[in-house]
């Protein structure tokens, strides 16, 4: 996964900082929000949740782009669990705060945003290399299809 | 940056010794995560502190594999390992994994059990109140209206916020177990008033009585608004404690109600206006007999097989009236030799089910009435399992898809009557 560092990005979103650090890697997004406990398997990263739009996919290693957290409060302690797995995501970005998703980008250390100018969900796509500037505030999107 | 008062800045400054500097620590990076102003002081927290699986344990034995290992490298989130004394804050532990007598029923080992032990030893011997249930307002410890709580366990949570009037978040692990050091949480979310307005309508017109209504009606409402505070009107009647307790579980699992507000019902909510208190208002939503029975479907949607060979009750874990009722359900009649009936409450009040004469009629029938888990959160069910009924719309929303197997939906009468026939005969009357 070489970085992207000399072209200039297709899209540049504004958002908030709420883990800060920078990042980059592949974007795995969803319209779905996320269950931790009971919706993910913390050993493999991988979404188990019944008729979730990711079920089966992993974001091991991916920039996950989803709405926000719900479900049990076991949240944090299942994404915190997945980076001692190896599993965590590189970072997240949602839309929606919660406690759930404040404490679980906290305890995996990953840069993390929200509050964008625009909804990262509409206009980031999988498989689309992001860059999370967490401390500048800036979410670079280089589209695939390029 | 959140805020700190003098006393805040002394414990980040280690006045307060290690583990203290450090669970502020934790605190201060998560309440800037969530842009909190400042720290509320809290002296009700229930989570699930220390406890872990040997696993993590290993994952953690440069710093020693112990108790004190994983307080201080999860649940703090610390770098370093320090002293972890008793707590500072009146602190329960909510569920665990496995029954502390039953616990070779439910499949765990020797050593599951051992590690289990030592556990439990340093829980108590950390001056945590060793309470093991998600219903920590049936075990002693209720919250009054107004109290600034930091609670684990989105059913807890939904119950303490909206039935109760106590002010907590979702928290999580970390969180509650550095508010049992330090006395603090971010003074966000439902600890503030403007948070605790309803957002969306809900009106019910469809009549809902018993719980096994009222657990239908939250699931839906958890589906339509997620996270936000409904505002319930309507046909919602004969308001109890289990009934609550079912409602906000099934809202909590289906969406991620933290808080809704029944008109005439709860007591943030005299009237929809107050409920709403000057918000816009968002959706509005209709709970009618077309979409209870789309509920009832939906929940029964992972049952196929009628031959029901395991009925787990007690999710929340069951009340004593609850299991005074099963008990009255099962007197005389026998568990099929084809099924395992499970029924899961608190050790404190399995305590009253003995004195009550409740727990030897389960017993005399063939049940097992267990404490401190669920078959989710201990992902135990009786060996070969393959079609569970259940009378919780949180435990369906969860354990089929967990385990791999069906499951049904039904009352507290089809469930017994399931594990004693070994049929699945629910209907939506």
């Amino acid at each position: 996964m070489a970085a992207i560092v000399d072209t200039k990005p297709d899209l540049v979103l504004h958002g908030r900082k709420v883990v800060g650090g920078v990042v980059e890697g592949e974007a795995l997004v969803t319209k779905d929000t996320i269950s931790g406990w009971g919706g993910v398997d913390p050993m493999s990263g991988t979404i188990i949740e019944s008729h979730h739009e990711l079920r089966g996919k992993s974001f091991a290693g991916k920039v996950l782009i989803f709405p926000g957290a719900k479900g049990s409060s076991g949240w944090s302690v299942t994404f915190h669990t997945a980076k001692l797995a190896g599993c965590a995501p590189l970072a997240l970005i949602f839309n929606i705060m919660t406690t759930k998703a404040a404490l679980g980008a906290v305890v995996m250390r990953v840069p993390s945003m929200n509050e964008f100018d625009r909804d990262p969900t509409d206009c980031v796509e999988t498989g689309d290399w992001v860059r999370v500037d967490a401390d500048a505030g800036t979410l670079s999107v280089w589209k695939k299809q390029r | 940056m959140v805020a700190l008062t003098d006393e805040e800045r002394r414990m980040l400054d280690g006045e307060q010794g290690a583990a203290v500097m450090k669970a502020m620590e934790l605190l201060v990076r998560y309440a800037d995560a969530l842009g909190a102003e400042n720290f509320v002081y809290t002296n009700n927290v229930a989570g699930v502190p220390g406890s872990s699986p040997q696993w993590i344990k290993d994952y953690y034995k440069e710093d020693g594999g112990d108790y004190r290992a994983v307080f201080s490298r999860f649940d703090l989130d610390s770098d370093e390992v320090v002293d972890v004394p008793r707590m500072n804050a009146t602190s329960c532990h909510l569920q665990g994994g496995m029954d502390p007598l039953l616990w070779r029923d439910q499949g765990m080992s020797e050593e599951g059990f051992a590690n289990f032990s030592y556990d439990e030893e340093q829980t108590a011997a950390h001056g945590i109140q060793v309470l093991k249930t998600c219903t920590p307002y049936l075990a002693g410890n209720v919250p009054v209206m107004g109290e600034h709580c930091a609670w684990m366990e989105s059913s807890a949570v939904v119950f303490a916020n909206s039935v109760i009037g106590a002010r907590t978040n979702c928290e999580g692990r970390e969180s509650t177990s550095s508010a049992m050091l330090a006395n603090r949480i971010p003074n966000w979310g439902f600890h503030l008033d403007d948070f605790r307005k309803g957002q969306h309508s809900v009106r019910v017109d469809v009549p809902v009585q018993d719980i096994f209504d009222w657990g239908m009606l939250g699931y839906f409402i958890g589906g339509a608004v997620e996270d936000a505070i409904p505002v319930i009107e309507g046909a919602v009647s004969n308001p109890s404690l289990i009934r609550h307790k079912h409602f906000g579980a099934a809202a909590a699992s289906s969406g991620g109600v933290e808080m809704y507000h029944m008109v005439g019902i709860t007591p943030e909510a005299p009237n929809a206006e107050t409920a709403f208190g000057g918000a816009r208002r968002g959706e509005h939503f209709v709970y009618d007999a077309d979409a209870r029975r789309r509920v009832y479907e939906k929940l029964n949607s992972v049952g196929q097989n009628a031959a029901v060979d395991y009925v787990m009750l007690g999710c929340p874990h069951y009340s004593a009236e609850q299991i005074a009722y099963a008990a009255h359900l099962l007197e005389g009649r026998a568990v099929s030799p084809n099924a395992e009936l499970w029924i899961f409450t608190s050790r404190a009040v399995k305590a009253t089910a003995e004195a009550s004469g409740h727990a030897d009629i389960l017993r005399k029938a063939g049940a097992k009435l267990m404490t401190d888990t669920c078959s989710a959160i201990s992902r135990a069910v009786p060996e070969g399992t393959r079609v569970a009924a259940l009378d919780s719309a949180k435990q369906v929303h969860y354990l089929p898809a967990m385990m791999g197997i069906e499951g049904w939906y039904g009352t507290t009468a089809d469930c017994i009557d399931a594990a004693c026939t070994g049929r699945w005969e629910g209907r939506l009357n």
